[in-house]
């Protein structure tokens, strides 16, 4: 019997007929999923899309235009993922299911513009993206923003472009980078650690990268940050464009097995997430299948690395109340809850306050913000009055998405609390030390 | 309703009612619609999302009107086709009617809508110090007016009963949009107590817009073992030793060599791979009460035969242990893509006896059968394991379930402990019941919903088995 006869799936990068028949619609993933609690439609749950993946496997309905837009709106969070009993594998088959709609042409426009500009135009180039930056500092610097902004330009933009200006942060004095060479462990020397750079942070978050390289010499890493490495793929992977997000993982792959490295560490937890995850993205590439797997064994979150150093607690007091927001791909892709808060609590005078829902998604999710702004910004709307409640001074979390998007809707709303990553609390606890 | 342009003015109608975001019609739309967490298919010709009493009571009366069968869907994690549309039916759902409307701390009560998520409801009260006792494994998705809709029990039921011990109050919309209210506050109701029979009357009396149930206190102590066993056997046997000694837990739940796989496949839950069954029993009260007791505990389950008997206190590790036997259903689909699981309770004596029978049934269709279940209270949970797309499967499952009623009934039992009789078992119901046994139960419904509009076509046998499975069905329905 053929399983596939009709199906509007074809090619090799489709979601596979055992991973969709692991689903058995039972409805547990239903209340984790932030469209379906904000919009109350199943076509817009995690077991509906499955259940959408399965009727095109089936050939019972075709790519739609309307199957697609219910695929689009997900955030690929993962949350789903993380609670399913029957142990789901949702990212890979929404990963493969985008391959599908893209290779097949049934994109929406929002999202294919959105491919075309970010994904493939500026993301992989670390030159481009510099360049451009450096242009945009310019353009926030010198009053141009001001102008913009309260000029009527924005309001010609499309809704995605303009609240794609809104969420841009002021981005980092001085930019971070790879420079190949070692920043030395202070003290007794315990592990070599690579640090990937990535794409967005070294320009938009730099402090926080200088404040990991801070953090792990203090704790007795050597830190290399590879010469010749990019960005880590995880968005193109996400959008289905496989191809390319393989492209981006063997040059990643190249660059930091060379470098001879104990372990890869990462602030973002997206780039963990899909680093993690690199052997199954060359699962069918024979020459890095083996390669993949190895990179993919030495990656590290940060806070997940400083934990099992583990780390040493600063002494100086940092008086802060502080909120913690899980990012998906920490809590969901990678499973890692406890170690962001070890930290937090390991300093002395920070007062950890949990928000309720801490680890739903933010509603940041990549390009999410931009391709889907509406629900984007109500599911945004719901997580700022979980952080309002705790009356928290500092929202800290674990990626650069997510601190975007915080950092944006907060100032929107005219809050003061200040967004950061954990590692900076950390880092300054040190430095309150000195 | 079979003119499309019939169906088109019902519809406008109904998006008049609710807002036309709120009704999903496109056929694309409703093929996430037409099943529930069982086997059952059948797409709606409509799903609308109300957002009060008075809306759904106007799209009740429009569907009276023009003669529409009407089903309500909580989280369509339901074990018995409840949720599935009638043909030509419509659903309501009610993930917008989810909101806890009051938490009175004094007499210990909640007021909320009918899409609240049980788990939700629980959280909210332990901030008052308070608990929802009624917990189905599905509690984390599953909504209070599903619960309500079939009588919904779970491990902590044993102890503090099923859904309807903690239901007070309900308000219901009848079928032709009359809104009344069953039950009160108090505790004991002039007049009939319509509130008793409307609890697991599986959506064929009313629709629930909204409940007030009891809460109780958080316990002092809680405490969980985990009985580990060579067998099943013997861990039936620590089961008579527990009632034995007069010891009324709050849980005592059976998780099979089998279902041990399927979990540990997924998740950690700490149950030990080689092991052939394990018993989890937890003890809840004040502090030396759970001592006193917890020492009988042991002596019942090392008397049984357990291997190993762990204890867990800390909220963590009892969370591990529960977290295994709640994801225990969901995980089965590490190891087959369908299961068909059906409910029937027998006498605790009697456990033994039956789960051999079970085996011998799975032996004899070459079909596993999983078993994890409420053992305190003799509920079984078979779960037939199987590939619909293997044809003769889904048959095989079904008929094997069938047999296991069957013995659980001959044994002294009864088709279903807490998932409803629904689609799925309605053909069964003379196995338990007489012609005027069922007479009596279609009186009642009759009283409530004389033209049979609402949820139709379950509970009582018409000779219509299962709506035919998509899955043999002709591909490119709608491509
Ligand atoms: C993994 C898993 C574990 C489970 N464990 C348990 C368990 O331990 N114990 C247990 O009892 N059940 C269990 N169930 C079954 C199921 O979760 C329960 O029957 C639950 O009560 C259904 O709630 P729901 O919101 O999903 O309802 P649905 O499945 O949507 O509907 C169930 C029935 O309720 C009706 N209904 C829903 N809302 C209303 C309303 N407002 N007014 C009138 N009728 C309404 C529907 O028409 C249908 O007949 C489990 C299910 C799964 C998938
Ligand atoms: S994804 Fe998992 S939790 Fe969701 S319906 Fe499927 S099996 Fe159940
Ligand atoms: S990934 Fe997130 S948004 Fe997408 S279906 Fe899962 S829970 Fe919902």
């Amino acid at each position: 019997m053929s399983l596939n006869a009709g199906s509007g799936f074809t090619g090799v990068d489709a979601p596979s007929p055992a991973d969709l028949s692991r689903c058995v619609h039972c409805g547990l993933c239903l209340s984790a999923c932030p469209t379906y609690t904000t919009l109350g439609v199943e076509t817009e749950s995690p077991r509906g899309r499955i259940a959408l993946m399965k009727a095109v496997q089936d050939g019972r309905v075709g790519i739609t235009p309307r199957v697609v837009g219910h695929w689009e709106m997900c955030l690929q969070c993962r949350a789903c993922e993380a609670v399913c009993p029957s142990g789901v594998p949702y990212g890979r088959m929404m990963a493969a299911t985008r391959a599908q709609v893209r290779t097949q042409g049934r994109q929406s426009a929002m999202v294919k513009g959105a491919g075309r500009l970010l994904l493939r135009g500026a993301l992989p180039h670390p030159r481009r993206l510099r360049l451009g930056a450096g242009l945009l500092r310019l353009y926030q610097r010198c009053g141009v923003q001001w102008l913009v902004r309260s000029s009527r330009v924005l309001r010609l933009l499309p809704g995605g472009l303009a609240q794609l200006e809104a969420a841009l942060p002021a981005l980092s004095r001085s930019f971070f980078g790879p420079s190949g060479e070692t920043h030395r462990a202070l003290g007794e020397k315990r592990l070599t650690v690579g640090l990937l750079s990535g794409c967005v942070m070294p320009l938009m978050q730099a402090d926080t990268m200088r404040a990991s390289v801070r953090v792990l010499i203090l704790n007795g890493c050597d830190v290399v940050v590879p010469l010749g490495q990019g960005c880590c793929g995880a968005l193109n992977q996400h959008s289905g464009d496989l191809e390319y997000a393989r492209r981006m993982a063997r040059r990643n792959i190249d660059v930091f097995l060379a470098a001879g490295v104990e372990r890869i560490v990462t602030a973002s937890a997206g780039c963990g997430a899909s680093m993690k995850e690199y052997h199954e993205l060359l699962q069918d590439d024979a020459e890095y299948a083996e390669k993949a797997r190895r990179f993919s064994e030495l990656t590290m979150d940060i806070t997940e690395l400083l934990v099992s150093l583990p780390f040493a607690a600063p002494t100086a007091r940092l008086e802060r109340r502080v909120t913690y927001q899980d990012p998906c791909h920490l809590a969901h892709a990678q499973r890692i809850t406890a170690p962001p808060r070890a930290i937090l609590q390991a300093i002395p005078g920070v007062e950890l306050v949990e928000m309720e829902q801490a680890s739903m998604c933010c509603g940041g999710a990549g390009i999410y913000s931009a391709v889907q702004p509406e629900l984007s910004g109500q599911i945004l709307e719901r997580k700022l009055g979980f952080i309002a409640e705790t009356g928290a001074e500092v929202v800290a979390t674990a990626n650069p998405g997510c601190m975007m998007q915080l950092e944006q809707g907060l100032r929107r709303k005219g809050s003061t609390a200040r967004v950061c990553h954990v590692v900076d609390l950390l880092d300054e606890g040190y430095r309150g030390e000195e | 309703m079979d003119q499309p342009s019939l169906a088109g003015r019902f519809l406008d109608e109904l998006r008049a009612i609710v807002g036309a975001r709120h009704v999903v019609s496109h056929p694309e739309d409703l093929l996430v619609y037409e099943y529930d967490g069982s086997i059952d298919r059948r797409a709606p010709l409509a799903v609308i999302l109300p957002a009060s009493t008075q809306e759904v009571s106007r799209v009740l009366a429009l569907a009276y009107r023009e003669g529409v069968p009407v089903s309500g869907r909580g989280a369509g994690t339901g074990l018995s086709g409840g949720a599935i549309a009638a043909p030509g039916g419509i659903q309501i759902g009610f993930a917008r009617m989810n909101r806890i409307l009051e938490v009175d701390t004094v007499n210990r009560t909640a007021t909320v809508e009918p899409g609240v998520v049980n788990l939700d409801l629980d959280m909210h009260a332990h901030k008052f110090g308070l608990r929802y006792a009624p917990d189905p494994s599905s509690q984390r998705a599953c909504t209070l007016g599903g619960n309500i809709a079939e009588n919904a029990g779970g491990p902590h039921c044993l102890a503090y009963g099923a859904t309807t011990n903690h239901v007070l109050g309900l308000e219901v919309v009848l079928e032709d949009g009359a809104v009344v209210s069953l039950g009160s506050l108090a505790r004991e109701t002039p007049g009939y107590d319509l509130r008793g029979v409307f609890v697991g009357s599986e959506g064929t009396f009313g629709v629930t817009t909204r409940i007030v149930v009891r809460l109780l206190p958080l316990p002092e102590t809680v405490k969980t073992f985990l009985g580990i066993f060579p067998d099943l056997d013997s861990a039936c046997t620590a089961v008579s030793a527990i009632i034995g000694y007069g010891i009324i837990p709050a849980a005592l739940e059976m998780i099979d060599a089998l279902s041990i796989r399927a979990v540990q496949n997924v998740m950690d839950a700490g149950y030990p791979p080689d092991a052939g069954a394990v018993l989890l029993v937890e003890l809840e009260g004040l502090r030396e009460e759970v001592e006193d007791t917890s020492r009988e505990v042991e002596a019942a389950l090392w008397e049984g035969g357990a291997a190993q008997v762990q204890v867990a206190e800390a909220a963590e590790h009892r969370a591990k242990l529960w977290l295994g036997r709640k994801n225990a259903f969901g995980a089965f689909g590490s190891i087959a893509p369908n299961y068909f699981l059906v409910d029937g309770v027998v006498p605790r004596t009697k456990l033994t006896q039956v789960l051999r029978q079970v085996s011998e049934i799975s032996q004899r269709y070459a079909m596993p059968i999983a078993n994890v279940f409420h053992a305190g209270d003799g509920n079984l949970h078979p779960i037939m394991l199987f590939d619909e797309r293997v044809p003769g499967a889904l048959e095989k499952a079904l008929a094997a379930g069938g047999e296991i009623l069957r013995i659980c009934v001959e044994a002294g039992g009864t088709l279903t402990g807490e998932h409803g009789v629904g689609l799925e078992k309605k053909e069964y119901m003379p196995l338990v019941y007489t012609p005027e046994d069922l007479a009596a139960m279609k009186l009642a419904r009759d009283a409530f919903a004389p033209a049979n509009r609402l949820n139709p076509g379950k509970i009582f046998p018409d000779g219509q088995d299962h709506p035919p499975s998509p899955h043999r069905a002709a591909p490119g329905l709608y491509a």
